[in-house]
This record gives C-alpha cells, sequence and structure tokens, in this order.
C-alpha cells in the first residue's frame, strides 16, 4: 500500500556519477536532498573501464574540481596509477588519467554521501514520477511516495536496460544489477522525447592467467599531479598497466563470426558510441590497420580482475573467449565476466536548457547518461551542473550556465542541448574551439572564482587559491626583471638546445618564451629564483610562452562573447517570425537558444537565419522603447 | 556596446574628380587622426565636430594625397556615431591607398551597408526603412536564404572552399592525434603539416596578388605617362586613346595640366594621366603644371617612363629613372623611327627592359600593349577563374594568410602542435568567414548588403 515518506527539495535518481555530484552539490548549498540507488554497495560504480581521465575528460574533472565537485578528490584518494597523456604535444592537449581501485572508488563516494549533511541516501528503485499541485511525486517499488520541488534524473544504463552477448539478451542494468524497468513508461507518459542508446564493456580477465612476459609494461608517471587544486591527498603509483596488441589471426576469428554479432545482425536498434567502438567495429571500419593497442589495467588492489581495455564486443561469450585467446600474452586468458552491450533509455537533450532544466517540465534536471552522454566525466560534470541549479531553483536564484568559452563541462552542455546528439557524446578536447585557454593546468584559475560564488569552495580553499595568484603574479613580475648576462655556460647549453646564444643580457621572461627552453634547463642561471611549488613555474611559463597563441584565441572569445550578449527571449514563438526558413524555425522552437550566439551553433540555422534573428531583436527592442 | 570604428569608399568607385571615404564607430577620429594631419595641426579628435578640415592624409611618415575631413559628433551623425569623412582626390589609386591606411590605423572594412546598418541600430533610420530590408529578407527566404547569403558563387567559393578543406584535414588530423593516444595514430611530421600549411598559404597569396590585377580587368587602374618635355608623351597618350587631344608640338613643355583619359586596353581598363613634362622651369603656369605631374606620378599605380631613344639621357632623364624606381614601371623609348643615341642599359638596370617604339607612326605599339598587360599581370588573366571581388574579401583572406604564415613561424621555431593548431583554426575562420558560412559578425551584416556601399 502507499505510503507518504518524506519531502525534499531536490531528489535525485541515481547514485552513478553524475547522481553522486548532484546529491553532494545540491546537499552543499543547503538544500535537503534524497539521492536514490537500485543497488547501494555499488554508488559510483565504474561499470566500464576503471580509470577516471583520459584526453580531455581529465579537463572535466579538473574543472569539477576546480568548481567544488567531488570526482577529483575521490579519484585522489584511490588512485593505482597516474599519467599525463600527450605529453610533447602541447599544454592545451595534456590530459590527465589515472587508474582507480573500482571497489575502493565506490566506497569511498557511498561513505561520502552517507556523511554529508543535508542528504539521504537509499536503496530504492524509483518506478512513477508525477506533477502534482507544482511539485514533484516519486514512487518506489516498496510504494513509498516522495516529493520534491525538483527532480534530477541521474539513471546511466538503468533505465530500461537490456544486456546483448552474442545472440543471448535480457532486461539488465549494468554488472548484472536489476535495470529500472517501469520509470522510462512513466517518463514516455509525462512526454518525454525517449530513445535507446546502447554502450558496451570488454571482459575481465584474472591476472594469474595472463603471461605477462610478452606484453609491454607501463609505468605511471614520475611526477604524480593530483587531480584536485586542493592537494588533499598525495598520490603515488601502486600498480603497473600492461599493453598488448591484436594481431591478423584475430582480426581473422572476429570477422568469420560477425553473423553472431547482434549489432551486426540488426538485434540491437540503440544508437552505439561512435567514438568508442567496440572491437569489431574497428576491425570492420578500420580494415587496413594490421593490430589493434590492448590496454591492460588492474581494476584494485585487492582483486585480480584485469581490464581489457579496446576489447569491447557483443560476440557471444565462445568468441570471445577465442579472439582473446589470439592476443600474445593471454593465449591462456581466464575470462571472469564476459563482455556486453548494453542498451537503454535516455532522453534527447535539445529538450532542455544549459542549466539542464527541461523547457516544459519546470523543476526537472536531467544529467549523464540520460542526458545522452557517455563516461563517468561528463556524467559527474553535467551531475554537478544540474544539482547547483536545482538547489539554486529552489531558492530562487537565478541557474549557473557555464559558458563555452570558459570550459569543457560548459562545451558539453552546451553542445548537448544546442546540438543534440545521434550516439552517446563523448567529450574530445577538438569540441571544444578554445583548447589553448581551456588548459586542464588552469581550471582552477579558470572556474574557482565561480565555484566561491556559487558557494562550494571553502574559506580555506579559497585563500589558498589567491594565494597561487599572488605567486604566479609575483613571478611573471620576477622573470620579467631578471635579466640573464651572456656567459659561456649558457652560450654552450643555448646553442646545445638549438638556440641563438646571447651577446647581451636578456630578459629571463624573453628566453623562458623560447620552445627550445624552459625552467628547468635554466635553473643554474637564475641565482634569485625562489623556492615554488612546481605548478606555479608550470603556469608563469605556459603563459609566457603561449602568450601571443593565447591572445589570439581571446580575440576569438570575444569575437564570439558579442554574439552570445544578444540574448532570444525563451517564451519567443520563432513560427511567427517572417524571413527563417521553415527548417530554421522548427529547429529553434525545439532547442530555444538562449542567445544569438547558442543559435548559430544549432546545425540548421544558417547565418542569413541569424541575421533575421538580429533583426528581429533590434526590431522588439525600438518597440519596447 | 562599443562599436569599433568601420570604413569604406562612400562615394561610387571610380569616377568623379572627388572620393570621400567614411569612418564610423567609437574610435572614428583616432583612427582619421592617425592617418591625417591638418594644416592646422589640431587634432581631428579634439573637434567639437561639425567642422571641416584642410590637411593632408599620410602613410605613416610618407603624404598621400590633400584632403578634406569632415567632423561628425555622435549622435548626430549619419550612424549616430562618431564619424570622419576623408574626401579627397578621386581615382581608385589615391582612394584605395588612403583606405588600406585607414584600415592600418585600426578600422575594419564596412561591409556593404554596414552604415546604414549601424544607422538602423543607432536609432538615426525610421522603422520602415528597417521593414523594407524584412520585406526583402522574407522574399530572399522563402527561396532558400541559403543560397541566398552565399556571398559568391562559383569560383572564388570554390578555390576558397578547396583551401580550407586541406586545412580542416590537417586540424582533424592534430585532432584526431592527440585525442585517441592509445590509437597509435601517425604524428603528421612537422614537415608535412608546414608543406600543407605553406602551399595553402601561397595559394591565398596567389589570389591576393591578384586583387590588384582582378581590380584592372573590372574597376580600371591609375596609370601615369612621365618624360621630360618633348619625348613624345602626348603622342603616345594620342596613340592610347586614338584621338588627338593632347595638344602636340615640337616646343618644349606645352602640356600645362594634367589629361586624364579611360581607355580599355586588351580588357583592362587604364585611366592614363598625360603630364606636363617634368623639367625645372620659372614659368608660373607650367610650374603648376609640373607639380601635378609630379603628385600624379606619386598616385599613380603604374607608371609608363618615355625616353627619347634620339637622343643620349640627360640627368632629366636620370632623375625620372630614379623616381620611377621601385615602382610599377614601363619604361618606353620613344622615337625608334629616328638614329638611335641612348644607352638603354642605364634604363634596364633599374626599370627592366624597355620598349622601343615610334609614337608617331605607331611601330612597336603591339609590343607595347603586350608589355603593359604583363605588367598588370593581366596577361593571361583567366576573367572565369576565382577572384577576390572586394577589400572586404580581400582583408578575410589577408587575415588567414598572416594566421598561416604565422602557423608556419610556429612549427619552424619548434612550437607544439596545439599552438599551431591555433592559428590554422584562425585561418579556417576567417575563409569561412570569407564565403558567409559561418555566421561571425562580418557575414551578419551582409544583410545589409542591399544597400550600395556607404548609404
Amino acid at each position: 500500500m502507499e505510503y507518504f515518506a518524506k519531502k525534499y527539495q531536490v531528489a535525485v535518481i541515481g547514485a552513478g556519477h553524475a547522481g553522486i555530484e548532484a546529491g553532494l552539490a545540491s546537499a552543499r548549498l543547503g538544500c535537503s536532498t534524497a539521492v536514490f540507488t537500485i543497488y547501494l554497495d555499488w554508488v559510483g560504480n565504474m561499470p566500464c573501464n576503471p580509470s577516471i581521465g583520459g584526453t580531455s575528460k581529465g579537463h572535466l574533472v579538473r574543472e569539477i574540481d576546480a568548481l567544488g565537485g567531488e570526482m577529483g578528490i575521490a579519484a585522489d584518494a584511490n588512485t593505482l596509477q597516474s599519467r599525463i597523456l600527450n605529453l610533447g604535444k602541447g599544454p592545451a592537449v595534456h590530459s590527465l588519467r589515472a587508474q582507480i581501485d573500482r571497489r575502493a572508488y565506490s566506497d569511498y563516494m557511498k561513505h561520502t554521501l552517507e556523511k554529508q549533511e543535508n542528504l539521504d541516501l537509499m536503496q530504492a528503485e524509483i518506478v512513477d514520477i508525477e506533477r502534482i499541485d507544482g511539485c514533484w511525486r516519486l514512487k518506489t517499488k516498496l510504494e513509498a511516495i516522495f516529493e520534491a520541488e525538483c527532480v534530477i534524473l541521474a539513471t546511466g544504463t538503468f533505465l530500461g536496460g537490456r544486456v546483448y552477448v552474442g545472440d543471448v539478451s535480457y532486461e539488465s542494468g549494468p554488472d548484472g544489477m536489476f535495470p529500472a524497468a517501469r520509470l522510462g513508461e512513466a517518463l514516455r507518459r509525462m512526454g518525454l522525447p525517449i530513445r535507446r542508446f546502447k554502450t558496451g564493456t570488454p571482459s575481465r580477465v584474472n591476472r594469474r592467467s595472463v603471461d605477462f612476459s610478452a606484453l609491454e609494461i607501463q609505468h605511471g608517471d614520475e611526477r604524480v599531479i593530483p587531480f584536485s587544486f586542493s592537494g588533499k591527498y598525495i598520490v603515488s603509483n601502486k600498480l603497473p598497466c600492461y599493453i598488448a596488441y591484436t594481431n591478423e589471426e584475430t582480426k581473422r576469428v572476429i570477422l568469420e563470426n560477425m553473423d553472431r554479432s547482434p549489432l551486426y545482425a540488426g538485434k540491437i536498434d540503440g544508437k552505439g558510441p561512435r567514438y568508442c567502438p567496440s572491437i569489431e567495429d574497428k576491425i570492420v571500419r578500420f580494415k587496413e590497420k594490421e593490430r589493434h593497442q590492448i590496454f591492460i589495467e588492474p581494476c584494485g588492489e585487492n582483486t585480480e580482475e584485469l581490464y581489457l581495455q579496446g576489447l569491447s564486443s557483443s560476440l557471444p561469450e565462445d568468441v570471445q573467449l577465442k579472439f582473446i585467446h589470439t592476443i600474445p600474452g593471454l593465449e591462456h586468458a581466464h575470462a571472469m565476466r564476459a563482455a556486453y552491450a548494453i542498451e537503454y533509455d535516455c532522453v534527447d537533450p535539445l529538450a532542455m536548457r544549459a542549466d539542464l532544466e527541461f523547457n516544459d517540465y519546470p523543476g526537472l534536471f536531467g544529467a549523464g547518461q540520460f542526458n545522452g552522454s557517455s563516461g563517468y566525466e561528463e556524467a559527474a560534470a553535467q551531475g554537478l551542473v544540474a544539482g547547483i541549479n536545482a538547489a539554486r531553483k529552489c531558492k530562487g536564484l537565478q541557474p549557473l550556465v557555464l559558458e563555452r568559452s570558459g570550459s569543457y563541462i560548459g562545451t558539453l552542455i552546451d553542445d548537448l542541448v544546442t546540438k543534440g546528439c545521434s550516439d552517446p557524446y563523448r567529450m574530445m578536447t577538438s569540441r571544444s574551439e578554445y583548447r589553448l585557454l581551456l588548459r586542464q593546468d588552469n581550471a582552477d584559475r579558470r572556474l574557482t572564482p565561480t565555484g566561491r560564488e556559487i558557494g562550494l569552495i571553502s574559506d580555506e580553499r579559497y585563500e589558498k587559491f589567491l594565494q597561487k595568484l599572488e605567486l604566479i603574479a609575483a613571478e611573471k613580475e620576477r622573470i620579467r626583471k631578471t635579466f640573464i648576462p651572456p656567459s659561456d655556460e649558457i652560450n654552450k647549453m643555448l646553442v646545445s638546445r638549438e638556440t641563438s646564444p646571447l651577446s647581451t643580457g636578456a630578459r629571463l621572461s624573453d628566453l623562458i618564451k623560447r620552445p627550445q627552453l624552459n625552467y628547468d634547463l635554466l635553473a643554474t642561471f637564475d641565482d634569485t629564483r625562489p623556492e615554488l611549488p612546481y605548478e606555479i613555474f608550470e603556469q608563469v611559463e605556459i603563459d609566457e610562452k603561449y602568450e601571443g597563441y593565447i591572445r589570439r584565441q581571446q580575440a576569438q572569445v570575444d569575437e564570439m562573447h558579442r554574439l552570445e550578449v544578444k540574448k532570444l527571449p525563451m517564451e519567443l514563438d520563432y513560427s511567427g517570425i517572417a524571413g527563417l526558413r521553415l527548417e530554421a524555425r522548427e529547429k529553434l522552437n525545439l532547442v530555444r537558444p538562449q542567445n544569438i550566439g547558442q543559435a548559430s551553433r544549432i546545425s540548421g540555422v544558417s547565418p542569413s537565419d541569424i541575421s533575421v534573428l538580429l533583426i528581429y531583436l533590434e526590431k522588439e527592442e525600438r518597440n519596447d522603447k | 556596446m562599443k562599436k569599433d570604428a568601420v570604413a569604406a569608399v562612400a562615394t561610387p568607385v571610380g569616377t568623379g574628380g572627388v572620393s570621400m571615404i567614411r569612418i564610423s564607430g567609437d574610435n572614428a577620429l583616432e583612427v582619421a587622426d592617425a592617418c591625417f594631419r591638418t594644416f592646422s595641426g589640431e587634432k581631428l579628435s579634439d573637434s567639437p565636430g561639425y567642422r571641416a578640415y584642410y590637411g593632408k592624409a599620410f602613410d605613416g611618415e610618407k603624404p598621400i594625397d590633400e584632403a578634406v575631413c569632415l567632423v561628425f559628433r555622435a549622435p548626430h551623425s549619419y550612424t549616430g556615431e562618431d564619424v570622419a569623412e576623408i574626401s579627397c582626390h578621386g581615382g581608385i589609386f589615391i582612394t584605395q591607398k588612403i583606405l588600406q591606411t585607414v584600415f592600418s590605423c585600426g578600422a575594419s572594412p564596412a561591409a556593404p551597408g554596414e552604415f546604414t546598418k549601424r544607422a538602423f541600430l543607432n536609432g538615426k533610420l525610421d522603422l520602415s526603412k528597417a521593414e523594407s530590408v524584412m520585406t526583402l529578407i522574407s522574399a530572399r527566404g522563402e527561396q532558400g536564404a541559403n543560397a541566398a547569403f552565399n556571398l559568391l558563387e562559383g569560383s572564388l567559393n570554390k578555390k576558397i572552399t578547396e583551401i580550407n578543406s586541406s586545412l580542416v584535414s590537417v586540424a582533424a588530423h592534430l585532432a584526431a592525434w592527440v585525442d585517441y593516444p592509445d590509437e597509435d595514430i601517425e604524428e603528421l611530421g612537422s614537415a608535412q603539416l608546414e608543406k600543407t600549411i605553406s602551399s595553402a598559404s601561397a595559394e591565398l597569396g596567389k589570389l591576393l596578388a591578384r586583387f590588384d590585377s582582378g581590380m584592372a580587368i573590372t574597376a580600371g587602374v591609375d596609370a601615369a605617362i612621365v618624360g621630360k618635355p618633348n619625348v613624345g608623351k602626348s603622342t603616345l597618350m594620342n596613340l592610347l586613346t586614338g584621338t588627338e587631344r593632347s595638344i602636340v608640338t615640337e616646343v618644349e613643355g606645352p602640356t600645362r595640366d594634367v589629361i586624364e583619359e579611360t581607355v580599355e586596353l586588351r580588357g583592362c581598363i587604364l585611366r592614363i594621366s598625360d603630364t606636363a613634362g617634368i623639367r625645372d622651369t620659372e614659368d608660373k603656369v607650367e610650374k603648376l603644371g609640373v607639380e601635378r605631374s609630379r603628385k600624379k606620378l606619386e598616385r599613380a599605380a603604374v607608371v609608363f617612363a618615355v625616353f627619347d631613344g634620339s637622343s643620349p639621357l640627360s640627368d632629366e632623364d636620370e632623375a625620372i629613372i630614379e623616381m620611377c624606381r621601385g615602382r610599377k614601371t614601363l619604361p618606353i623609348v620613344n622615337k625608334s623611327d629616328l638614329k638611335s643615341e641612348i644607352n638603354i642599359s642605364v634604363i634596364e638596370d633599374t626599370l627592366g627592359s624597355p620598349v622601343m617604339l615610334s609614337a608617331k607612326s605607331g611601330s612597336g605599339f603591339d609590343e607595347l600593349c603586350d608589355s603593359i598587360v604583363k605588367l598588370l599581370g593581366t596577361e593571361d588573366f583567366d576573367t572565369t577563374s576565382a577572384m577576390l571581388a572586394t577589400e572586404r574579401q580581400r582583408l578575410c583572406c589577408e587575415k588567414a594568410k598572416q594566421s598561416l604564415d604565422e602557423a608556419v613561424a610556429a612549427l619552424k621555431c619548434g612550437m607544439t602542435n596545439d599552438a599551431v593548431g591555433v592559428c590554422v583554426d584562425d585561418a579556417i575562420t576567417a575563409l569561412l568567414e570569407l564565403t558567409g558560412q559561418r555566421a561571425g559578425e562580418a557575414v551578419l551584416n551582409e544583410v545589409f548588403s542591399k544597400f550600395c556601399v556607404g548609404k
């Protein structure tokens, strides 16, 4: 029998990476918050790779941290190995990636939520959702009724989840957990644009069965940089990773069994992630490639399970074993879990705004895979923004909208709500036009003031941040005033680095500007160098070295801003604007962009449509006067 | 909101004795001050407005032309912003020269209709005018506004798209290379990158180089005939124009003023000035003419330097050679019907190989025409191939080229590829704006392009 349980300000459905950040942000901003999960023992589960970060995803984690989110700190507390990817390709694309102890991370997150004031973490499957008298009403499987002013849907792959392994398929959430079988129905009934996406994960094998002598070992970086700017945890490397390669035989086994793949047999309707393909996809699409790299990653310190990155598949179990055994080092690998594909319900994000609230459902927010994205970091980033905005709505504050030119989080959300996605959206550095400005190393300089303003950055942490800015400014001043005289020693070094020797004294800042030089190389010639943390030197060096390019990119941002300040009213009916093409009218009515800049990024809206909008705006403004 | 200065020629191009360049925007008067000096020494930016200033337009320290500058103060001006209007002598070369200087002093090119657009946005035009623009747009919208705003159809668009796609593929490879560090994607070697970027830059360079030739074909160029008195300048003028317009006499120096004539020569349009013979003279009227000749020479895009083949080079000839040094000059040795007394090598050393001509009999005329066309670069000018048609396009193209050259410089000095990428992205943006595929400010403003330039 139904019973009324409790009323909260914010209710979060799901305790994955999106739900965690959403719940924590809302509770930390002072709202009474409920977080519901189907299975309490896997809060913040990593059903796919046991790692956090990677290209552009590392940027997201550092931004989440800079704004006061939890993911970076939790990752630092549970890191097995840490590496910066793309070193040597330039600071814009440096990306931090860490192997994570999956069990420990989940326990850490569960405990963090349990300890959080204002937050109630509960195991319950939500089976129905309704809006009654301006309030959201949630019903659990056990017939408890909860009420909330705002609801955040962060259902991940649980919503209508269906697992496929070859010709076998069954209703299931990730990792064999129960799916959320009935909530999707309720959402469809409400009229949300629900659709099916799919994703997949590779097999896990037992460490005892792997021949490591045939594999390349991959160690973590010597200088380990934590995700969190807070410096809360000292991170060190505990376990290595390994690299294996597929070969012609792997290819042959897969191609021979393609007819047994449910994807190729057309049994799965859901759209899979283009940018995270299964091994059979890779082999079909890149036929000419002789081999593919496979990363073998530890799942934790207290388990022998190893993750096979690059081998996700929906082929039947027997075929999986067969192709794994073609790989040198894995000939006798014992698979503990089979690779599987999972299909799930998600929403078309065009139905929501950049604050992640649905246009037509006040108080209803979405985050993570439910919004059509893929990846833990993408999910956490949206969860944070949805949590902040749900709390702000409860308090009657203006929503937080992060700009595309200011963060990868802003870029991710803008892409989702403006361009939409036809397959699970994965963040990539190439999605940002402003890569040189939006670096992972300066995420705190970009976003911590915002985090502070919102109320997620403590006094202590903010103080530390301000000190960092002062140190950077002072060091910049110092290197501009420091002159290095010519000497045999320095000229020897300069020539050896293939850069021109000094004939007169040179400003230290000018030497640092040279691409061939860096702080370390100049140490012995720099007598007045103060003892400073590595990140201070890093910031100063990048600012100096890339100054001209940064300025160039800033000019691009400024130009975009000129379009972003021209706001479009939410309630504008585009069908009534003469001159807009039909396609543009439809798209604009669907997306309801907040400003001209956003409108210009909608596919199907041409420069001429934008001109029509500009004139319309000016005309309206004049009418108002 | 702050409005940066824009400028354009507001009078019809190429005709009329006076051209007017309008600069409008918050910093219009500062821009004008940077390229126009009043004889009175007053600063235009100190002007209360509604005054005319007599002075000179300068390119850096180099005077271009005497001109009058009118100053208007916001909001009482055509656009509702601060406005400077520089009226100079007509003729494409001078006008373009001043306009380019205005751009280099900080103004951006006004897109067609921009002044009107600003006037509208600043409330200087009434709604009915804006309504008519709306009607225009909706009319075009019905037919598919995609095509309507595709600024350039045909060859230029094709060319730019081709160049851009090579850049986009570079950008895409760089992106894949950083986004998939685990997929062992081959690194594009800096040599290969440099090659692609340099060749795109060279293609843009070709387009830019063709701009002048294109102007010669579409709008015409200013040419001046110079030479000491009585070398046959007027005869040459008559030969080119096919009329007996200049006074041809055997007595030195009767052409006392500049005579201008527009001729079409193998498809290019030349506005030729026959100048008074350049020589030291006491005759007051003639002196004035000589002075004008010198000025005309300064302004001309091409110079025809005429020498008398029947007598040795004089000091005056050598002064003329010096004057023409470094300019687009065609040396012509006239009177080839008479006995040659001239030492051609002196001319050749500075100005290149001269055309031998008898302006009187017309022998050598074909060679003259060949040389002129060659000098203008219109020799093999294919009017169907890509051509930059406006100053705005030229600037987009130049901006793209500069960005690419900076990308190459970054590669050469060993900068990381993310910095190179920033420059390549900038170039791509500029090219997309050129073709109207990107909704940058420049393209948005095309909405008013239905008005003629300036108004």
